[in-house]
């Protein structure tokens, strides 16, 4: 995993709620035993009509979110299904961070262990979001806020240890790995 | 000093702590049974392979086929190759990745095969205690059985095939009372379908529910099933029930229960899980399961659900509730009852246990859907297709003019190629009404098996009640 420090970038705006994995990346697309390739199907549904081709009002189809590095959405996004491929394809599609009023736990913790940057903000920081689409943002994984092309900061929560994993680029297979000894003893012991 | 009251949830999860959470990490949390399937484990296997890594306890592991697998009869046990080759290359996967870390896998053709959620408790492997984890979101499902049950991402299910755990923060706890009886017609699925309607689909982020009450208690085993199943559609972590009578009755004699005298331990050591009295839930939240009716989702997902007797909310201003709505050709203020239906499924690992294709199979019973109806019974491993048809459910089902297949999760999310048509309409009893879940288009209404068939003998939406 790369290390994220900073990010800044112009952002992507979907006010919808609830946006479930089965939108991010439809099931048909899970037969895939790889993690790369999924970004050309994130969304797919919505991105393109029944013929296959690309639907203009969608957001992604836009000349202006090309290069768009942040999505924000509605409250509740990644809903739904466990995959990982939800993530992968984001990523994959070139988004780093995803801000939210609120992500569904498993879709955020899937997001952290590939890099990807879960953002939690309030109802008024997402409100300004939603009413300023393609506003350039930054984010600071070690001081974990966000600053508004206003100039306002906004603090959002990030507990320790994925701090860690992100500013460093490591990944929690190693910390794991690192545990063997407890692991041994909690076997015997049990 | 007296030891604190703890929650059932409490006492499971401190039971596998390899070291606790600090303010600097999660905790190391052990994990007893893991199962996989073909969807969400190849790129897990490859992890390991990149690392050189083994499968660290390979006799807690155990994988199935469900996701991606055919429900044609000749395409399981005949000569005509699986249709959709992507599934193929998938189950050959997991076969390879299998046979190379010395997993156990119930392949294709095995008698045990099934849903992932169907099969841990029916074999006897899901049992109270115990912590459970699959790459799949209703893992929440073995919850039922008192065991602290969650779906990871693939990342996590590496973790777990490497090191037989799995970094966590300790989730919060809800208290679900759910006091009174149901009502006649209506079944564990509407009780579920109603408290996500209470609660919402955000309801439960961030934490693990505890179902309790006297309803509750009163629910059979398949039921509580059911109940936990559609935990994560309300956003929960996990659901659990604490274990009892129902429960070790259940597990009594299941294949791989414990036997003998470790039966006896094993049922002492359960019954010291149940929550303490007094113990203290960060949350609670009250149901009164005599007002629950036989309930319908109308919308994109689950928690837009109303009673069947009752007409779609009109919502002014609402652009989220009006495009669910558009999407599913459906009118606010207007009722959901006789709304035209092209397809029924019966099937999923919420709703496709023996008891549910009882249920409805006592609907249709000497009857015939209506012309049209294509309708899908799908069991939920191939040991209830067997009872079933030592039963003769079979036959009542085809019958009355629905298909009879081998079990998987078939059009619950149509990766196999049993799909909904774009534009139709389908009752279906599984878990998710997501916007082309069972298809490019196609529109879901999740209710319960008795709904379903209700559905499929009058070909529109059919408050079961009115055939009773
Ligand atoms: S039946 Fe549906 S919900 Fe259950 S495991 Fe299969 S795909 Fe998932």
């Amino acid at each position: 995993m790369e290390p994220f420090t900073t990010l800044t970038s112009r952002t992507v705006v979907m006010p919808a709620a609830n946006i479930d994995t089965d939108q991010i990346i439809p099931a048909r697309f899970l037969t895939t035993t790889t993690r790369q390739g999924l970004g050309a199907q994130l969304f797919t549904d919505w991105r393109y009509d029944a013929a296959g081709a690309a639907r203009p009002e969608f957001v992604l189809n836009r000349p202006e979110s090309a290069g768009c590095q942040v999505l924000v959405a509605g409250r509740n996004f990644g809903c739904g299904s466990s995959r990982e491929h939800a993530p992968w394809a984001l990523l994959d599609h070139g988004f780093r961070a995803v801000i939210s009023t609120e992500l569904a736990d498993i879709f955020r913790g899937n997001a952290l262990k590939n890099g990807l940057l879960p953002v939690i903000v309030d109802e008024a920081t997402s409100g300004w979001l939603m009413g300023n689409p393609g506003a350039q943002v930054r984010l600071d994984v070690a001081a974990g806020t966000l600053t508004l092309s206003t100039g306002i900061h906004v603090s959002f929560p990030l507990e320790a240890f994925a701090r860690h994993c992100l500013l460093r680029g490591v990944d929690e297979l190693g910390h794991l790995l690192d545990r063997r000894a407890a692991i041994d003893a909690f076997e015997q012991r049990s | 000093m007296p030891t604190p009251a703890r929650t059932l949830f409490d006492k499971v999860w401190a039971a596998h702590e390899v070291t606790p959470e600090t303010e600097a990490a999660p905790a190391v949390l052990y994990i007893d049974l893991h199962l996989i399937h073909e969807v969400t484990s190849p790129q897990a296997f490859s992890v390991l392979r990149e690392r050189g890594l083994p499968v660290r306890r390979p006799e807690r592991t155990l994988g199935t086929m469900d996701h991606s697998t055919p429900t044609q009869t000749n395409q399981v046990f005949g000569g005509a190759p699986i249709a959709v080759d992507s599934a193929a290359r998938q189950v050959e996967a997991l076969a390879r990745n299998c046979a190379e870390f010395g997993v156990e896998l119930l392949a294709l053709r095995h008698a045990q095969r099934g849903i992932v959620h169907v099969i841990g408790p029916e074999l006897g492997m899901s049992q109270p205690g115990k912590t459970i984890v699959c790459g799949d979101s209703h893992t929440s499902t073995h919850g039922a059985m008192g065991a602290l049950a969650f779906g990871i991402g693939t990342t996590e299910v590496g973790h777990v095939l490497a090191t037989q755990c799995l970094l966590q923060r300790k989730p919060k706890s809800l208290a679900l009372n759910v006091e009174g009886r149901l009502g006649a017609a209506v079944t564990a699925k509407d009780l579920i379908l109603g408290i996500i309607g209470q609660i919402g689909v955000a309801g439960g982020t961030g934490h693990v529910i505890e179902y309790r009450g006297s309803a509750i208690r009163a629910l059979q085993m398949d039921e509580r099933l059911t109940v936990c199943n559609m935990s994560i559609e309300a956003g929960a972590r996990a659901g659990m029930i604490a274990p009892d009578e129902t429960t070790y009755q259940y597990l009594a004699g299941r294949p791989r229960a414990p036997r003998g005298a470790a039966w006896d331990a094993a049922v002492a050591r359960w019954r010291t899980l149940p929550t303490d009295a007094g113990a203290r839930f960060d949350r609670e939240v009250s149901i009164d399961a005599g007002a629950i009716e036989p309930m319908i989702t109308y919308g994109t997902n689950p928690g837009m659900v109303i009673p069947i007797s009752a007409s779609i909310p009109r919502r002014p201003g609402d652009a989220a509730f009006a495009r669910a709505l558009s999407y599913m050709g459906l009118n606010a203020g207007e009722p959901i009852k006789d709304q035209k239906v092209n397809v029924v499924f019966l099937g999923s690992c919420t709703n496709a246990r023996l008891s549910d294709l009882r249920a409805a199979a006592d609907v249709l019973r000497g009857k015939r859907i209506a012309r049209g109806i294509t309708m899908l019974v799908v069991p939920g491993s191939q040991e209830v297709k067997r009872q079933a048809e030592s039963e003769g459910l079979d036959q009542v089902f085809l019958d009355a003019g629905a298909q009879w297949r081998e079990s998987g999760c078939s059009m619950c999310l149509g990766m196999n190629g049993d799909l909904v048509g774009r534009g139709e309409y389908c009752v279906s009893t599984s878990n998710r009404n997501f916007e082309g879940r069972q298809g490019a288009g196609a529109r879901t209404l999740l209710a319960s098996p008795v709904t379903a068939a209700a559905c499929a003998l009058t070909g529109r939406v059919t408050d079961p009640r009115d055939l009773l």
